[in-house]
């Protein structure tokens, strides 16, 4: 099927980077709006990824992954180009509608801004008018501007400190993009919970549908654990295979965030032996070259 | 049989029976009376010759006994140790009459696993027809229709969505009732037929059923994907940190080995006091799971009483001499918060069983003002499952009112061409039932693409004896080819 090669590696910033995996049935299968779990190596966990972008022509899916936990970073450092995947299962996940709205805001915060790509590309192709709304903490942040300029109609950068685009949160472009514009059907967030929550309590008084991308923890993916059961209204869903797409109105974000909490300790613990077997290797490695002065 | 000691057991994930040694088993396949109306063939969801195989054990012929086990069932060391024998053909035995029934599935096991050790693999001789089958899901529905389809001459291809392959098998059945050696070993007999395996393959998503029987050029194509999905009770607290469901405790504890963290990555909630709500076979695995993590107190919460626990006998009792605090009559009504978002406790209300219900069981009423709480840290559900939405979001397949697939008798779905088994039919069951869903629906598939169907001429002549129409039976049957006699 595919051994699930990764043919490009990119790094956006210190924290942040974009692998491209060969995959030519995932590529020609994927749509906006899905996701991909992904296993490092045989005792790595499975984590859930956006899907980025994907190039049917080439066969290769792309993934923007931000390290913030033992996984992502070991992935960091052991995900080079020419090196394989342990398993990539997808495209997971209901895919996102990209046919029915004529004027649309596509925010992304943060690692959100990868995801949010393909939508926008997609309602751009469907004729729609797409306002891009994208935040990042500060100048050095901002990544695929360009990739975005040739999509949308307009583009509001968004950063912290204000050193690109205005000065805020992504919650100000929207504030701004919605007093532009007085017919716009929908708009569309993908970022940090804490964002997306922001998004929706934004356009909630304009009576804007927001659809909203949820990222809880999962194992399987395919409905079966149950661990991604997210609070819509009054009812329970799982992220995996009832969205991950869900109106941002209905979302009970609290209920989210707690449950995005559920491993700290242990994500802590991971995180810690992991450093732990990094820094012993490196003084391995350090005794192994220095006695005799540098055997290369 | 020999078993661990329960005080032992209990902190290890070691296998809980230890098996016949030959001695066990020769006295064992005694007591068969090879009774002539041989009740317990009708009570084998998969119509194993018993008597036949129990006879060659007590000849000390194993080899002979692993012949005819393997005529019709692909996966006796499976089997033998997962199959609610009192339910099937234990229940029926004629010796249980009177005394205890004979050891059925324990002979079973003891059988499957001297072929695991010897390496015995009764690959047969395979007639390619080109003919090219996919089957959906590599738990036990879809291995056993893959073994009789490529028994059958298919080129035979089993998608998985997990890394490794072997569904429930895998992810839900612990080590200590079902070691991943044995399933590792029954795969890998598969492989030998020339079964291929692909995992990493969500059908549906990747591809469509519809791609699989059109562009992918697959002549017959097998649904046997499970239910999943599992329920919630649906009672305030549901969703706090520390309630989960016992298939994620399950998976994973078994398929991503979080019994092993943090040398393995994934984590796994560990309580000190465990809930466990439910009395099914699931319930039962999950419990003594979190025993074995290291749990100081489990629970098991049931809103009927022992008599109707859904779980097999032999699994209860386990749980009971392993040290599981059974609450019978006990109903949960709320899950207790304790302010940061964790599990404080449980709120359940006393239980009494009133007029029997649809299902013929007695329905549990609440005894009004018995409500108590008690302290625990881990919530477990483990009472049942709905059917999975993603073979009906993604293809034209016809459901049922529960959101099952739909299929007639002979398990043909409503696209043609495919067919569907195991618990995505019928909703959760048990690894034989699967395992029969799928051998029906192989041999539908076989009359559907005009194939011989080896098992039938050999039920029909069941009274021909060795050499019915002067062939012999194992030349027809498709198990080990005779070496030549003289």
């Amino acid at each position: 099927m595919s051994n699930f090669e990764i043919v490009k590696r990119e790094d956006f910033s210190d924290v942040t980077y974009l692998l491209e995996v060969r995959h030519p049935l995932m590529a020609r299968a994927a749509r906006p709006g899905q996701f991909v779990i992904v296993m490092l190596n045989e005792n790595g966990e499975r984590i859930p990824l956006t899907i980025a972008d994907f190039d049917r022509q080439a066969g290769t899916i792309t993934l923007v992954v931000q390290a913030v936990g033992k996984t992502t970073r070991e992935m960091q450092q052991a995900c080079k180009t020419g090196t394989h995947l342990h398993a990539l299962v997808g495209p997971m996940g209901v895919p996102s509608a990209t046919t029915h709205a004529k004027k649309v805001v596509c925010v992304g915060g943060g690692l959100g801004v990868a995801p949010i790509y393909p939508q926008a590309r997609a309602l751009k192709e469907n004729n729609a008018y797409v306002i891009g709304v994208l935040g990042f903490r500060n100048k050095d942040l901002v990544f695929w501007e360009q990739k975005f300029r040739a999509i949308c109609d307009e583009l509001i950068i968004c950063t912290d400190d204000g050193s690109a685009g205005i000065k805020g949160l992504v919650t100000e472009g929207i504030k701004q993009a919605v007093a532009r514009h007085s017919d716009i059907d929908e708009v569309v967030a993908i970022g940090p919970p804490i964002m997306m929550k922001g998004c929706a309590d934004t356009t909630r008084p304009f009576g804007i549908r927001t659809m909203v991308s949820l990222n809880p923890l999962m194992v399987d993916g395919t409905g079966m654990c149950g661990g991604c059961r997210v609070k819509i209204g009054d009812e329970v869903k799982f992220a995996c295979v009832d969205g991950p797409d869900f109106d941002g109105h209905r979302v009970d974000f609290d209920d989210l965030m707690r449950r995005l909490k559920r491993f700290t300790k242990e994500e802590r613990l991971a995180l810690e032996h992991w450093e732990k077997g990094c820094r012993l290797q490196k003084q391995i490695d350090a005794a192994a070259v220095s006695p005799g002065g540098g055997s290369e | 049989m020999l078993e661990q000691a329960p005080a032992a057991r209990a902190r290890n994930f070691q296998e809980v029976a230890c098996g016949y040694r030959l001695e066990d088993a020769l006295r064992e396949a005694e007591r068969c009376l090879l009774c002539p109306d041989r009740p317990c063939v009708a009570g084998c969801p998969v119509g194993i010759d018993i008597p036949g195989f129990i006879e060659k054990v007590g000849r000390k012929d194993l080899r002979g006994a692993y012949d005819i086990l393997t005529d019709t069932n692909l996966l006796p060391a499976v089997c033998g140790r997962v199959c609610p024998q009192e339910n099937q053909c234990e229940g029926v035995c004629t010796v249980g009459e009177s005394l205890e029934s004979v050891a059925i599935g324990r002979l079973e096991r003891f059988v499957g696993d001297t072929a695991i050790r010897e390496g015995w693999a009764n690959i047969p001789y395979i007639e390619p027809n080109r003919y090219r089958v996919g089957i959906v899901g590599s738990g036990p529905a879809g291995m056993a229709c893959a073994a009789d389809m490529a028994k059958a001459g298919c080129d035979v291809t089993v998608y998985e969505a997990f890394h490794v392959p072997g569904g429930v098998l895998r992810y839900g059945i612990p080590d200590f009732r079902l070691p991943n050696e044995v399933i590792d070993a029954e795969i890998d007999n598969l492989k030998k037929f020339g079964v291929k395996f692909e995992c990493n393959t969500l059908v549906g998503r990747l591809f469509t059923i519809e791609q699989m029987i059109g562009e992918m050029g697959y002549d017959a194509v097998f649904v046997g994907v499970g239910a999943g999905y599992p329920t919630g009770l649906g009672i305030p607290g549901d969703s706090l940190n520390g309630v989960l469901s016992a298939n994620e405790l399950l998976t994973r504890c078994n398929l991503m080995r979080a019994k092993e963290f943090p040398n393995f990555d994934t984590p796994i909630p560990l309580g000190r006091r465990v809930a466990v709500v439910g009395a099914g076979n699931t319930a039962m695995d999950a419990m003594r799971v979190c025993l074995r993590l290291g749990a100081e107190k489990v629970y098991c919460i049931y809103r009927r009483s022992r008599k109707e626990a859904p779980a097999r006998l032999e699994e209860v009792h386990h749980a009971e001499e392993e040290g599981i605090e059974f609450n019978w009559l006990t109903n949960p009504v709320a899950v207790l918060d304790d302010g940061s978002g964790g599990v404080r406790g449980l709120r359940c209300v006393r239980m009494v069983l009133g007029e029997p219900d649809d299902s013929g069981r007695r329905r549990p009423v609440p005894i009004g003002g018995s409500e108590f709480d008690f302290e625990c840290d881990i919530v477990v559900y483990a009472i049942g499952t709905n059917a999975n939405p993603i073979m009906g979001q993604t293809s034209k397949l016809k459901l049922n009112k529960w959101g099952y697939i739909d299929t007639d008798d002979d398990l043909a779905t409503s696209v043609a061409g495919v067919f569907a088994g195991g618990d995505i039919v019928t909703g959760a069951a048990t690894v034989i039932e699967a395992m029969g869903a799928g051998r029906k629906a192989a041999s539908s598939m076989k009359a559907y693409l005009g194939l011989r169907d080896p098992n039938l001429p050999y039920l029909v002549d069941a009274d021909a004896g060795d050499r019915p129409f002067g062939i012999d039976r194992r030349e027809r049957n498709f198990v080990r080819v005779r070496m030549a006699e003289t």
